[in-house]
């Protein structure tokens, strides 16, 4: 250890500041024989209170005053409990219940408080104490027993001498939680796999685009240009279990453009229908519904981390934290008219994970 | 100042109650032959608590967390905790026939249904919001005073894992009602949960029981919201009260306290008449507030649906930092390497968030490691006594608010009619730069405000007065500091920088160097405390002074 002492000439002074309960060191500080001494208490002054007596009267008066007032508040709450009832399909009557119910109470609790500690600022003695302090460690015998008394357990048990048993016990008791840690594999589903699941949504070939929530099939030629629709698989809105699970991969944004604002890859020309393109609407950042869409810019808009992706450029992201762009949903339309999915998506939706790629 | 004997005048009353008889001294006598009381009101009676505004910020904490106590075992007789799927048949009509979580639908019906029962909810989340308000607000009143100090670093952990403790309470309880909002921040979790490495996809899967959103979340958050958090954050605050009785409480800076003295009101009467009236005080605030403004309006929002989102989320405001964070990276954090997805975007705001915190946590170990000090430390410092400790913080400060201001940009954005980009680009400035800039200034002012008051110690305050001297010449009486104000002025501990010295082998380690170099950028700016000798000087050749002394009657005639 290097040192880092300041010498001997800052030495503790008795009432300075830096002079310690316990002598220890103070390193880096400076302590000086020269420093200001501590004057004292300055002396008391009075209060008013104290010294007219009318001021006493009158913070006596004001403080029964406020406790019975609290009892008003109390017995006020009580009375527009039964005064101010819900009435069945009235937002207003809960709107009053909880109104008077509410200042009552407030009426009855800020009485007590401030009647209280006016009681103890005005009225109570204030004359401060002072309560010598002592070092938080403990005194040097109560510290040479317990040093003592550790030994003699050890001692006695042979924890430190019999050291098979010592650290048989300490992996045992090491090993003992293990199972719990196990347990809670049950957290889960014993018979999936995370992995495969997020690789596959509801939608395959000739699924119909139906409209989220009501499930009406969307036919082509009810969606006009610059229009945009939310949309679920055909069957989900039906669905007794899952529906959330499957809707939180599932759900897409149908948009239709002018085939001539689209700029699609040669391998992607084939999915979209007339200008009409399906996206995944899961945010490829944490999740959250990619549901704001801009029609004259064709951007869409996360609304939690504002990430922003560009419907003419396949959806790739032009602003904020997301990476990818949206995936493509491939469509095409029915022998009646109606959109189907080509298949499902080619991509894992929604939020990045460690297997995905 | 006149003191009063606080143990003898305890013992005194105990005794005297004794000999009066009656109703009282009887079941005094009866308690305390089967519990041995008496000890612990000797003990704790008459303690002395020391008085300074900022001392209630941790009693706010306290007081409303038994709010929250309270108020949340009352809807515990009615909310369900479960995922089951019903319709909707409550008294409020928009909502009706809709289909939604057994969750949503009971807290709809605390909300509609059972008279005040919104305002006990409502109650509830004030408390909660005021709850992580006050804990924060009182950790930074420890910080900028050095309370976390010998011997106090502990209890400055304690307090630093409640205050974690208390944004997962308020997370998992923000969660419960199932409704769109929170579904949403739900579905934030669990994206942020798949981009850690290795274990992420796995660990959402165990969380949620099966695929985001299942069935299962709302009754486990409920278990840890209602069971194991408050349980823990018990025994915490159990355990920080004691530290606080063992330690003793801290004292500002006056005349007459000491390092070996604490001066203030005892238990009996007045601090108990004060605190506890703070308590109803507190709790009549919250309840004022629960019955004039709406929280968390989640008939508004409807139930959780993956689909729709509405514009100008927000989280409660304790876990906007976060959120914050997460808006501000940059596009195209991410890639693929080996097969595998590393999500830049997700682990290096949970790596950054983690530092952060972590920072504040270890802070009192590494500048009780630079300054080397083994002293006991119960007399606070003034923040300008510490410029380098409170310009930390201040960049502190200025980091977390702006992330926090982040998790607002696109309010900011509409509200104000700026681009999201720029809101974006200027809050990532603010992030980076925006901490050295408060450090600078922050340290800056403390030494402004330390020179200040050498000033004033040193050649008084300016009286304003202006006296024309024989030979002609105008100067200003300045009026001299009792020594009482003085002493607040001039007790304060002072550092130098460490000097490196060779150990016993002639060496010097690396760690030291580094301990050496923080120890100049702590100190090297030092402005030292007046001592008798520069006050002796000061009163002896300023004019003003002089002058001074010659209109002594008539100054000190006030």
């Amino acid at each position: 250890m290097a040192k880092d002492d300041n010498g001997a000439e800052d030495v503790t002074a008795p009432d300075s500041p830096g002079e310690e309960l316990a002598p220890v060191a103070a390193s880096t500080a400076v302590v000086t024989r020269d420093s200001l001494v501590n004057p004292g208490f300055p002396p008391h002054r009075p209060r008013v209170t104290d010294l007219d007596h009318k001021e006493e009267r009158k913070a006596e008066r004001a403080v029964y005053t406020l406790f019975y007032v609290s009892i008003v508040g109390s017995v006020f709450a009580i009375a527009a409990y039964m005064a101010f009832p819900i009435v069945p399909e009235d937002p207003g009557s809960v709107r009053l219940n909880n109104l008077f119910i509410g200042l009552g109470l407030s009426l009855a609790l800020l009485a007590i408080g401030i009647g209280a500690v006016h009681w103890g600022k005005a009225l109570m003695s204030d004359h401060e104490g002072v309560d010598e302090r002592h070092p938080v460690r403990g005194t040097e015998p109560v510290r040479a027993r317990a040093v003592e008394i550790f030994q003699q357990a050890n001692e006695e048990s042979g924890f430190g001498r019999r050291t098979l048993i010592r650290n048989s016990l300490i992996g045992a008791l090491v090993v003992f939680p293990l199972p719990a840690v196990v347990l809670f594999r049950g957290l889960g589903p014993m018979d999936q796999n995370p992995v495969e699941l997020l690789h596959e949504t509801m939608w395959k070939k000739g699924v119909r685009l139906t409209m989220d929530p009501s499930g009406t099939p969307i036919k082509a030629s009810d969606v006009t240009l610059g229009s945009s629709f939310h949309v679920i698989p055909e069957g989900l809105s039906e669905m007794e279990h899952g529906r959330l699970e499957e809707k939180a991969k599932a759900a897409v944004l149908l948009i239709r453009m002018d085939p001539a604002d689209l700029v699609e890859s040669d391998e992607r020309k084939t999915w979209s229908y007339q200008g009409i393109v399906a996206y995944s609407k899961i945010c490829t950042h944490v999740g959250c519904p990619v549901a704001l869409y801009e029609q004259h810019t064709h951007h869409l808009l996360c609304p939690c981390h504002q990430s922003q992706f560009d419907v003419e450029n396949h959806c790739k992201v032009i602003f904020g934290p997301a990476k990818r762009a949206l995936p493509q949903l491939p469509i095409a339309v029915d022998a009646e008219g109606y959109l189907i999915a080509q298949s499902d998506f080619t991509e894992p939706v929604g939020p990045s994970f460690w297997e995905r790629a | 100042m006149t003191t009063i004997n606080t143990r003898e005048s305890a013992e005194d009353q105990t005794v005297g109650t004794k000999k009066a008889g009656g109703f009282t001294a009887t079941a005094a006598n009866y308690i305390d032959e089967r519990t041995s009381i008496s000890g612990a009101v000797k003990e704790l009676g008459r303690k002395i608590f020391p008085d300074h505004w900022s001392f209630l910020l941790g009693e706010v904490a306290l007081y409303s967390f038994v709010i929250i106590l309270l108020s949340g075992s009352f809807l515990t007789f009615f909310f369900q905790a479960s995922m089951a799927e019903v319709v909707y048949d409550g008294s409020y009509a928009p909502l009706k026939g809709v289909p939604m979580s057994v969750a949503m639908s009971s807290t709809m019906d605390i909300s509609f249904d059972i008279r005040g029962g919104l305002l006990m909810r409502q109650v509830h989340h004030w408390a909660a919001l005021l709850f992580v308000a006050a804990i924060g607000l009182h950790m930074l009143r420890i910080y900028f005073t050095g309370a976390f100090r010998k011997p106090r670093e502990l209890n400055w952990v304690i307090g630093f894992i409640l205050f974690i403790l208390a944004m997962a309470e308020g997370f998992t309880g923000y969660s419960l009602p199932d409704d769109l909002l929170s579904g949403n921040g739900l579905r934030i979790i669990d994206g942020l949960v798949k981009g850690i490495p290795v274990i992420g996809t796995w660990t959402s899967f165990l969380l949620f029981g099966g695929e985001f959103p299942g069935t299962d979340i709302v009754g486990r958050l409920y278990s840890l919201h209602i069971l194991l958090l408050p349980a823990i954050i018990v025994a915490l605050i159990a355990m920080h009260l004691l530290f606080v009785v063992v330690h003793k409480h801290t004292q500002y800076p006056a005349a007459g306290r000491t390092n070996q003295n604490v001066v203030g009101y005892p238990v009996l009467p007045v601090y108990a008449a004060k605190a506890g009236g703070f308590f109803f005080i507190v709790f009549g605030v919250v309840m004022l507030i629960a019955s004039l403004f709406t929280i968390n309006p989640i008939w508004n929002y409807g139930p959780y649906d993956p689909s729709p989102v509405s514009a100008g989320t927000q989280p409660d405001w304790y876990i906007g930092f976060a959120d914050g964070a997460m808006r501000l990276i940059p596009p195209g954090w991410e890639f693929v390497w080996l097969n595998h997805t590393y999500s830049l975007n997700i682990v290096v705001v949970l790596a950054v968030v983690g530092l952060f915190i972590v920072t504040v946590m270890v802070y009192p170990f590494i500048e009780a490691w630079i300054t080397g000090d083994k002293r006991e430390h119960h007399v606070l410092d003034r923040p300008r006594n510490a410029p380098t400790r409170t310009a930390i913080g201040a960049a502190g400060v200025t980091f977390y608010a702006s992330l926090w201001a982040a998790a607002s940009s696109d309010i900011m954005a509409t509200h104000f009619h700026l681009t999201m980009e720029g809101v974006i680009h200027t809050l990532q400035a603010t992030t980076l730069l925006g901490p050295i800039l408060a450090f600078f200034i922050a340290k800056r002012v403390c030494l402004a405000l330390q020179k200040k008051d050498r000033e004033i110690v040193l050649h008084g305050y300016e009286s304003g007065r202006i006296v024309r001297l024989p030979g002609g010449e105008f100067v200003e009486v300045h009026q001299p500091v009792d020594e009482y104000e003085r002493w607040k002025l001039v007790s304060y501990s002072d550092f130098k920088p460490l000097m490196l010295r060779p150990n016993a082998q002639g060496k010097i380690g690396p760690a030291e160097k580094v301990r050496a170099g923080l120890s100049r950028w702590f100190f090297e700016d030092r402005i030292t405390p007046i001592t008798q000798t520069e006050l002796s000087h000061a009163h002896g050749d300023h004019p003003a002074a002089i002058t001074d002394q010659e209109h002594q009657s008539e100054i000190t005639d006030k």
